[in-house]
């Protein structure tokens, strides 16, 4: 076993395969990942695919580190600013609205994205149509119970049929680390536009950029990136 | 036998790592265990109900992630690294024997070089997973200047190469508990003629031949 070689023994280029082989499967997995990612979540369920390292899942992401916790009877959402007739509403108030449900896939900006969530909650429009906005109002501000995250649309952005505040995902509550009781939902945009505990709506004047926004963010995070195109960003002030 | 000694070599002793080399292994692994365990509650989000505060965990990360190829990098390129190119040399050099010992997972019939297959071929997966983690980790950190499909890509594969690096370093970690004396050599530097016999036997034979 121990024999030494009397002569040289053929070398093969193996080390070089091997890392020409791992490096092109990580360059491989950088373009074609998507498609791998919804390849497997159809073969495999997203329930499953969501278990695998890169599969279908969700990043919590948290501005200040914790998540409020608002209790399903304590939570309120409060509607001001340039309407005719200012709003609270409780969760129960908030179920017992005309409902929107829909299948949308979450596409977060850095690089995740979790396909066929579906989601019920009621269209913000309907919202903002029940209080009246005032003539004027140029653009909707939104706040959360974390008092660090913010948001804004324009009134045009807000009054798209698939932008709601919404209060089940999965077919259950909205949970807590997903920004429950009630967060707001803009499956056209970028998810850090929807913004998590979602604690007022305040129609404005002009846009005030949100958290993310001042932090470098488009403010019209449009997901085919064509940032602000569809919807001019002149209301910006 | 021992004829002209090869200058790293003592009559009983042989050395195995220089100090370069040594203080490059353990720079890797503290900046591997750092990313490791910043990297595992960035992913987890929150984890056992505990959430971490992102923000920190992702500097430590960006940081420790864009230093983590310097150590290797500056050993090989300087006149202190002579040991450690001469390494970098014998790990990129296989012959059918050590393909064989490899496929057969060490059951072939193989007069082991310096480093036996299997170690080389945790060397390379290191340098690749690496090389792939550093570029997926650029795209995530500057992930503007890529299309979104692109970034989707880069989460998916630096999730799937880190834990494949998770299980290949466990696996280092669990044969060098298993070999004390090759786990020794990483601190003091040197091995036991004896063990090196039978373990790198090549290796022994090239080094007592007196190879410059």
């Amino acid at each position: 076993m121990n024999e030494a070689p009397s002569s040289k023994p053929e070398r093969v280029r193996v080390g070089r395969r091997i890392f020409l082989g791992l490096t092109a499967l990580g360059a491989a997995g950088v373009v074609l990942g998507t498609e791998a990612q919804q390849f497997v979540g159809q073969h495999l369920g997203s329930g499953l695919a969501s278990l695998l390292p890169g599969g279908d899942r969700f990043r919590i992401y948290s501005i200040t580190g914790s998540y409020p916790s608002i209790s399903e009877r304590r939570y309120r959402l409060k509607l001001s600013g340039l309407v005719e007739r200012p709003v609270t509403w409780s969760l129960s108030d908030l179920k017992a609205l005309p409902s929107t449900d829909f299948v949308k896939t979450f596409q977060c900006v850095t690089g995740w994205r979790v396909p066929d969530v579906p989601w019920r909650g009621v269209a913000l429009s309907h919202l903002l149509e029940s209080a009246g906005v005032k003539p004027g109002a140029v653009a909707i501000s939104f706040d959360s119970y974390d008092h660090a995250d913010s948001e804004s649309l324009t009134i045009d952005q807000a009054h798209l049929a698939d932008v709601i505040v919404a209060y089940e995902m999965y077919h259950a509550p909205v949970s807590r680390e997903h920004g429950g009781p009630v967060r707001l939902l803009v499956p056209p945009m970028y998810g850090y536009k929807s913004l998590k505990w979602l604690s007022g709506i305040r129609v404005v004047d002009h846009v005030q950029p949100g958290y993310w926004e001042l932090n470098g963010y488009p403010v019209n995070g449009w997901l085919d990136g064509t940032t602000g195109a569809t919807i001019p960003k002149a209301t910006l002030s | 036998m021992t004829t002209t000694a090869s200058p790293w070599a003592s009559a009983t002793t042989v050395l195995r790592f220089d100090a370069v080399q040594r203080t490059v292994h353990w720079l890797n692994a503290a900046l591997f265990l750092t990313l490791m365990f910043t990297g595992l509650p960035l992913y987890f989000g929150s984890f056992f109900g505990v959430v971490f505060p992102r923000h920190t965990l992702q500097m430590i990360h960006l940081w420790t992630g864009l230093a983590l190829p310097l150590p290797v990098a500056l050993a090989l390129v300087g006149p202190w690294g002579r040991l450690m190119r001469d390494d970098w040399r014998r790990i990129g050099q296989w012959t059918r024997a050590e393909v064989r010992w490899l496929r057969t997972f060490g059951r072939s019939a193989l007069a082991a070089d310096k480093f036996n297959p299997g170690q080389k071929f945790n060397a390379i997966f290191t340098l690749s997973a690496t090389l792939v983690l550093f570029v997926t980790g650029y795209i995530l950190q500057w992930f503007r200047f890529f299309p979104v499909s692109w970034r989707n890509g880069a989460t998916i594969t630096h999730d799937l190469f880190a834990f494949a690096a998770f299980a290949m370093v466990s696996g280092h970690v669990v044969f060098a508990l298993a070999h004390p004396a090759s786990l020794r050599s990483m601190f003091g530097g040197r091995v036991r003629e004896e063990w090196a016999r039978h373990h790198a036997p090549a290796w022994i034979d090239e080094e007592r031949s007196g190879r410059p």
